[in-house]
């Protein structure tokens, strides 16, 4: 067992560094006199260094330890820079990452995809190192911010010479008993007009100002807990947290995912800019658009007569989400889509249009009954148009049409037209955005496309996060932390004469600069000018 | 309006150039009349009050820029221009803490460099994409750059405490990094130098090529080293009789201007190096032997605690600008506070760095030397995720 009694008498606990009474250093070894006091914690003992036996005291010293902090901050800081040298799983324009990176980024790609940083920010390693930093951010808090409270409520007025003779800012005077009242009466006087708290014992003063920004640390460290626990939350509890996009087209209603909530979409529209408000040469080129927007109605179901109720209606805008109860829809997407194509029927031998009819490209009819007996037959359609090369068996080469999607993207038809007079039905082909007359030039009716009917489709996000508040509630608690803790600082001075001989010393958590001049201007208005220059020392 | 926005910039500029030359006038003259001290203090006076007009002509170009275009943080060029307002702001509050005349002798440059950088990219006044038209676009860009305007005073004081150590520690590992930093710093210049020369001779180029299958047409304002993968020459001003690039860059290196990007890196280090060379040649001296003169008055905790003021003042404002009004306004933009956007992920690694450099110091007894690299270090942290995350990264803050 140590001995931690100290020359004043007082008993101290094991690890404590400066004594908690008087201020005297105790740890002999490796302590060099030449140097100031070490200041942290008051010099008192921490729970991680009073305990050193079971598991649970292991797991607490290993995360009070800042050097562990530092690294988890270090380690997730590398991880996070990595991930950002490739794009992310989310980012990438294909749902085959193990294909993907290897062929758009060759050896190192593949390496990327292979370490996992490909997905870095949602892995196993990523999530502990964030939970870890949780921890240790409640452990080291805790560690220290008790005993730094105890020793900061307790202390003594009266310090031993040799911790004020050893602060960073110091002085030592010959100072006769005649004068010394009168001195430290002066001293204390001016201290208290800058705004310090005087605190007199005999031939002591410790004057001190700004303790409160000492917890500015913890109390960051509380919002950043509270941050990092309502991340938790959301992931959690069920129904805390959903993240849905819902597509709907001009006119149409349809229900949000998970949700008993119906969304209507009134107008949707794309705003550019004028010509004249874009510089010339610019970047973006001379389509920029101005605003997106949904005009929209949303509705909430009732469970038992399934009758819809309207509750909100309103415009979506980027930058002006629409909020209705714990709901949130954001203008994400925004996009034109061809919805039926018109088409007319010419005669060629006649020359003149027969009929004109729709095409609903997303459910096209069989069979087409128009004027003069006309009948036009869907025999088949592409709505994705492509060809897709094939092999036959006996090596020929040849074109396949194929569709890519379901999404009428370039539709493309083969029509049966057949019209009295016809000796037999003719077929008729029609790709969008190719000319095919000489395939259908033996033709005597000609499909000609007369309009496409579009309409604007929306892309909504859906998103419910009940764990916003505490999210933010943390941010700003912490925010509040941080300006406390570096826009003010603790100062404290100690004064003490003790047999012909004034000490004084100084201690501040930051700024040293502003505490060495205050203490010149407070001993100038006192009468008794001191230096306490960094050569001064 | 047009011509007093131009005007505004440009005295800010002389201003900051004028600024510079008096705080190094006030560090480096003898003042043989007057005596040395009354030198720096008439110099350092003369020098404040520069960057003070300066900085309130800085404020009528924005003042003028918001009337025209009813914005001025949208892009690269009002970004950088806004981060050198913010540098020298902070340096005049630095200033009146501290009264450190020396400092202004590298911060002013600096803000120099910076405002020649910012000119070198677009200046017309674009209108917003939806995205950005948010009160948030002012909020939260202006906060951030105020936070890294004291980080960037932080940098430079770390720079003069590392000009001052290497002086009495001439042999030290330290001593050949701090060169490497001069060598960088010197690239930027190189960079800002040619681009300036090159546009002055109006060199035009452009290459065809395709991205994703779309064919698209580089612009290229100086000559090719470095041409677009896959590229084609469409018209080349002759280059000391360089026609064509002297190679291409490979597929992988993503986006449409790719290939001109690195172009410019090239130029820039190559610049950089020549600038580096003469410079060696002329004073045959190392650089930083050559800054030496100028801080070796000064006392190092003193320096040690300007870097630390700093920081600890700008760490807030960067935290509150780029971490929680980046994520109220992502909230409203986009639907998350959070998603991974490169910018989002490298304003994180700005925080938990100069989070690490705090415990490192609080708790680590790191001071001094270790703590000014550091800063420096940080500063770096900072011009990636501006100027590198913008230009090479692209993700949804690419806005130049």
């Amino acid at each position: 067992m140590e001995n931690t009694k100290c020359e004043c008498g007082h008993n101290n606990p094991v690890g404590t560094v400066l004594c908690e009474h008087c201020g005297k250093p105790l740890d002999e070894r490796g302590d060099r006199p030449d140097q100031p006091l070490d200041m942290r914690y008051e010099g008192k003992a921490r729970r991680s260094q009073t305990k050193k036996a079971s598991l649970v005291d292991r797991v607490w010293n290993f995360f009070s330890s800042v050097k562990v902090a530092i690294w988890l901050i270090l380690i997730t800081l590398v991880l996070s820079a990595l991930g950002t040298v490739f794009p992310q799983k989310q980012f990438i324009p294909s749902n085959r990452p193990e294909v993907y990176y290897a062929q758009e980024y060759g050896f190192w790609g593949d390496l990327y995809y292979k370490l996992g940083l490909y997905d870095v920010y949602e892995s196993p390693v990523y999530i502990a190192l964030l939970a870890s930093i949780g921890i240790s951010l409640v452990i080291c808090s805790l560690d220290r911010v008790l005993p730094l409270y105890k020793a900061l409520k307790n202390q003594q007025v009266k310090k031993s010479p040799v911790f004020i003779a050893r602060q960073r800012v110091t002085r030592t005077e010959t100072v006769s008993s005649e004068e010394k009242e009168a001195l430290l009466d002066r001293l204390a006087e001016q201290l208290s007009r800058k705004y310090y708290n005087i605190r007199r014992d005999g031939d002591s003063i410790l004057a001190e100002k700004g303790r409160f920004s000492r917890w500015g640390p913890y109390i960051n460290h509380i919002g950043l807990i509270l941050f990092l626990f309502g991340v938790l939350l959301r992931h959690s509890i069920p129904g805390w947290y959903l993240d849905e996009t819902v597509f709907v087209r001009e006119g149409e209603t349809k229900k949000l995912p998970g949700l008993n909530y119906y969304i209507e979409n009134k107008k949707a529209s794309a705003e550019l800019y004028d010509s004249e408000e874009i510089p010339m040469g610019s970047k973006n080129g001379q389509n920029v658009v101005k605003k997106y927007e949904t005009q929209a109605v949303l509705y909430e179901k009732n469970k038992d007569t399934g009758e819809l109720k309207e509750v909100k209606k309103g415009s979506i805008i980027v930058n002006h989400p629409m909020k209705y109860d714990d709901v949130e829809l954001f203008q994400s997407d925004f996009s034109t889509e061809t919805r039926a194509i018109v088409l007319n029927v010419r005669d060629q031998k006649k020359d003149r249009i027969v009929d004109t009819f729709k095409v609903n490209l997303f459910d096209p009819k069989e069979e087409y009954r128009l004027k003069e007996g006309l009948k036009v037959t869907v025999l088949d359609y592409f709505p994705d148009f492509a060809l897709e090369n094939k092999r036959l068996e006996n090596g020929k080469k040849v074109s396949i049409p194929i569709t890519k999607s379901e999404y009428p993207n370039r539709p493309a038809f083969i029509f049966k037209v057949n019209a009295p007079g016809l000796k037999k039905p003719e077929k008729s082909w029609m790709i969008s955005g190719t000319n095919l007359d000489d395939v259908n030039k033996e033709n005597r009716f000609a499909m000609e496309l007369k309009t496409l009917k579009t309409v604007n489709v929306s892309g909504l996000m859906v998103r419910v996060d009940k764990s916003l508040p505490i999210i933010f509630l943390g941010g700003i608690i912490s925010m509040i932390g941080l300006v406390m803790g570096f826009f003010w600082h603790h100062r404290r001075v100690w004064v003490r004469w003790e047999e012909g001989t004034l000490y004084i010393g100084a201690h501040t958590n930051k700024n040293w600069f502003g505490l060495r001049r205050e203490l010149e201007d407070a001993s100038k208005k006192a009468e008794y000018p001191l230096s306490f220059s960094p050569e001064q020392r | 309006m047009v011509q007093l926005m131009e005007y505004s910039l440009f005295t800010t500029f002389f201003c900051y150039l004028l600024s510079t030359i008096a705080f190094v006038t006030a560090v480096t003259g003898k003042g043989s009349r007057v005596g040395k001290e009354v030198h720096t203090r008439i110099w350092g006076r003369r020098g404040i009050v520069l960057a003070m007009i300066g900085v309130a002509l800085h404020v009528v170009f924005i003042v003028v820029r918001v009337m025209i275009g009813g914005h001025f943080t949208s892009n690269m060029f009002e970004f950088i221009a806004f981060l050198c307002f913010t540098i020298v702001a902070s340096f005049i509050v630095i200033f009146f803490l501290y009264r450190t005349v020396t400092l202004g002798a590298f911060v002013m440059p600096l803000s120099v460099i910076m405002l020649g950088y910012a000119s070198v990219f677009p200046r017309e006044v674009e209108p917003l994409i939806p995205a950005l038209q948010s009160y948030w676009l002012h909020i939260h860009v202006t906060t951030v750059a105020l936070g890294e305007g004291a980080l960037a005073v932080g940098f430079v004081a770390g720079l003069v405490y590392l000009i001052r150590w290497v002086g009495d520690n001439r042999m030290s590992r330290t001593a050949t990094w701090l060169e490497v930093i001069m060598a960088v710093i010197l690239m930027v210049v190189g960079f800002v130098l040619t681009s300036f020369i090159f546009g002055a001779m109006d060199y035009q180029a452009s290459f065809r090529h395709s991205v994703e299958g779309k064919a698209v047409v580089q612009e290229y304002h100086m000559p090719a080293i470095a041409g677009p993968y896959e590229g084609k020459t469409v018209q080349a001003d002759s280059f000391l009789g360089m026609k064509e690039p002297l190679f291409a860059i490979p597929s992988w290196m993503e986006g449409k201007e790719a290939a001109r990007k690195l172009n410019s890196v090239i130029w820039s280090v190559l610049s950089g190096l020549l600038l580096y060379t003469v410079l060696r040649l002329t004073i045959r001296k190392r650089i930083y032997e050559m800054l030496y003169p100028l801080v070796k008055h000064l006392n190092l905790e003193t320096v040690d605690e300007i870097s630390y003021r700093a920081i600890a003042i700008g760490y807030p404002i960067f935290t509150l600008g780029g971490l929680v009004f980046a994520m109220i306004w992502a909230h409203e933009a986009w639907g998350r506070f959070w998603g991974n956007d490169p910018k989002e992920i490298w304003a994180l690694v700005t925080w938990l760095f100069y989070s690490a450099y705090l415990h490192f110091r609080l708790s680590k007894g790191w001071h001094g030397l270790k703590s000014s690299w550091m800063a420096v270090g940080g500063f770096v942290v900072i011009l990636i995720n501006t100027i590198f995350v913008n230009l090479v990264i692209a993700g949804l803050h690419s806005y130049a």
